[in-house]
């Protein structure tokens, strides 16, 4: 964006430029009058220019941060009075929430406080868990995805999931991001080409791998793979990107690469992450839930909960005190 | 969320409560610094004493290398600590207020400077008075401001947001009486002048405390009542 505006900056004058060269070629054999008064053409513009140089004080909420409310999004995801129960014992208990449509949402809380837990159950990754219990219900689009007729492999193309550590298949790098077309039955190649192209170009992976496609994905780095990862993910189009701990097990500059591509992606995707990185929540997201023993302590716009939380636990966790 | 003074001090890093504790404790001694340069320069004025004059203008020096190195202090913090929620408020509202007191200690040193121009041309003191009211007034302001900083005493810090008013209104009205003793009297001109740019610089001193007060409402509440009235800034403090 920076780029285009220099661009632009630039290019003004050469066109002024270039308009004022014309009638003064025209005009050479005429009198001094006439030069002068394009000269004095010439100014009325530029004073038009200074106009503009006027700040608009609203263009400085950048980023939206500070204008963003809960109330004001669409709802993508609604998770009403949850309680989940491993076994006996209870992990989450009563959460209410909504997950703001292509918006990012992080969850940050200690080691055991249920995000995770909440993260899986959103596609219920939780139904493989034995003795695992869901009450309450958790509605995408008007409708539960706990009630018995929901296809889950459909909720799961709808809620796509990446884990922490990349999980790439012993295939070919685009074998593995076609592999959820292919399962859905779409073998036709142009149509398989496009969509590797394109899940690749958007998890910013193409430039990298686009001279070895068919070599295999478990040669790639760690960042390259898990991005890879995300790639197969997005290829089957889903609506909802469940991230739990994507960059934990990257280099700094992986992770940056992950969190721009989050950045990136969430004009098409609803995002949710799961992350144990207090300042990657603060850097990607825009709303930010609080969680600490299975319970939802605060949820709210990210600027407001990393400067002036409302809850003491929240203070307390994210300025590494003990209660 | 309201925080209070023991806030700072629960961290699981030991090192950094020290760091953070270390910054208050900076700047409040920088704060007496600057307090004790107001008070100096003042007496400096009323007692025609330019030796404390020249020794104002000399300690300001020190203030503005305290300025610089809480300063870095805070920059450290910023890059090594990444201080969120109340710690990142107290950072930010630490900084601000360094350059509020050393910008209160600038407008001292050019008291000092006023006052020895005024002691050397030695003539009976006019107009003193005034200053002298609005000076203890305004050093008090910055005493209490300080004070608010050291106890995160928003109701203090409340006070000193509506005793600038109250200087604004002192201040025109020595104005008045100064102006006043230049019409009765074309010949104090040049030294009434330097009267008037002395209370100048002591309403400057009230601004500054002020905005030191609305940073301790910044740090505790985290609310940003800059640039709001004192009436404003006790309806929102009421209504949280």
């Amino acid at each position: 964006m920076e780029a285009q505006a220099e661009n632009k900056v630039t290019e003004a004058p050469v066109a002024t430029g270039a308009q004022t060269q014309d009638p003064a070629n025209n005009a050479t054999g005429s009198s001094m009058t006439d030069t002068q008064n394009v000269t004095g053409s010439q100014g009325k513009p530029a004073a038009h220019e200074t106009k503009s140089h006027s700040i608009d004080i609203s263009s400085m909420n950048r980023g939206e941060g500070s204008s963003l409310s809960l109330e004001q999004e669409t709802t993508c995801l609604d998770v009403r009075n949850m309680d989940l129960f491993y076994g006996e014992k209870q992990a989450l208990f009563d959460v209410n929430m909504t997950i703001p449509k292509q918006r990012v949402t992080a969850f940050i809380g200690p080691s055991g406080c249920g995000k995770s837990t909440l993260l899986r159950s959103l596609n219920r990754m939780n139904d493989l868990v034995d003795g695992c219990r869901i009450t309450g219900e958790i509605n995408m689009e008007g409708q539960n995805i706990y009630q018995k007729n929901v296809d889950v492999a459909e909720l799961r193309r709808r809620v796509g999931m990446v884990f922490q550590k990349p999980n790439p298949f012993p295939k070919s790098i685009y074998e593995n991001v076609a592999y959820g077309l292919r399962i859905q039955g779409i073998n036709k190649k142009r149509t398989l080409d496009e969509a590797v192209e394109w899940a690749l170009r958007s998890a910013a992976l193409w430039d990298e791998v686009k001279d070895r496609l068919h070599e295999s994905a478990l040669g790639m780095s760690g960042g390259q793979q898990q991005r890879l990862v995300i790639a197969r993910t997005i290829a089957v189009k889903p609506e909802v990107l469940l991230l739990d701990e994507p960059a934990s097990a990257l280099d700094p500059i992986s992770t940056l690469k992950i969190e721009e591509l989050i950045y990136e992606l969430k004009d098409k995707f609803t995002i949710a992450i799961v992350t144990h990185n207090m300042q990657q929540a603060a850097r990607v997201s825009d709303y930010t839930a609080f969680m600490y023993m299975g319970n939802l302590i605060e949820f709210g716009n990210t600027d407001m909960l990393f400067t002036n939380p409302k809850e003491k636990k929240t203070e307390d966790y994210i300025t590494g005190r003990y209660g | 969320m309201e925080i209070t003074t023991e806030t700072h001090s629960h961290h699981i890093s030991q090192q950094f409560n020290n760091e953070l504790e270390d910054l208050k404790t900076h700047l409040l001694a920088m704060g007496g610094l600057v307090e004790k340069q107001v008070q100096d320069a003042i007496y400096a004025l009323t007692e025609g004493d330019s030796a404390v004059a020249e020794e104002v203008r000399a300690n300001d020096r020190n203030i503005n290398e305290m300025q610089i190195r809480i300063d870095e202090e805070c920059t450290r913090i910023l890059a090594r600590r990444q201080p969120a929620a109340s710690d990142l408020r107290l950072v930010m509202a630490v900084t601000r207020a360094t350059s509020d007191l050393e910008r209160i200690g600038d407008e001292a040193s050019k008291i000092a400077r006023h006052a020895i121009q005024l002691a050397e041309e030695g003539e009976p003191p006019r107009g003193y008075i005034e200053t002298r009211h609005i000076g203890n007034h305004v050093r008090n302001m910055v005493k209490d401001a300080l004070t608010a900083f050291a106890r995160f005493d928003t109701d203090l810090a409340l006070k000193v947001a509506q005793e600038d008013k109250a200087v604004d209104l002192e201040y025109r009205s020595a104005m008045r009486a100064l102006v006043t003793f230049m019409m009765e009297d074309p010949r104090s001109i040049s030294r009434v002048l330097n009267i008037i740019w002395v209370l100048r610089a002591l309403e400057r001193i009230g601004d500054h405390a002020d905005n030191i007060a609305e940073y301790v409402i910044y740090l505790v509440k985290g609310m940003d009542v800059r640039h709001s009235s004192p009436e404003t800034i006790e309806q929102r403090l009421s209504n949280d």
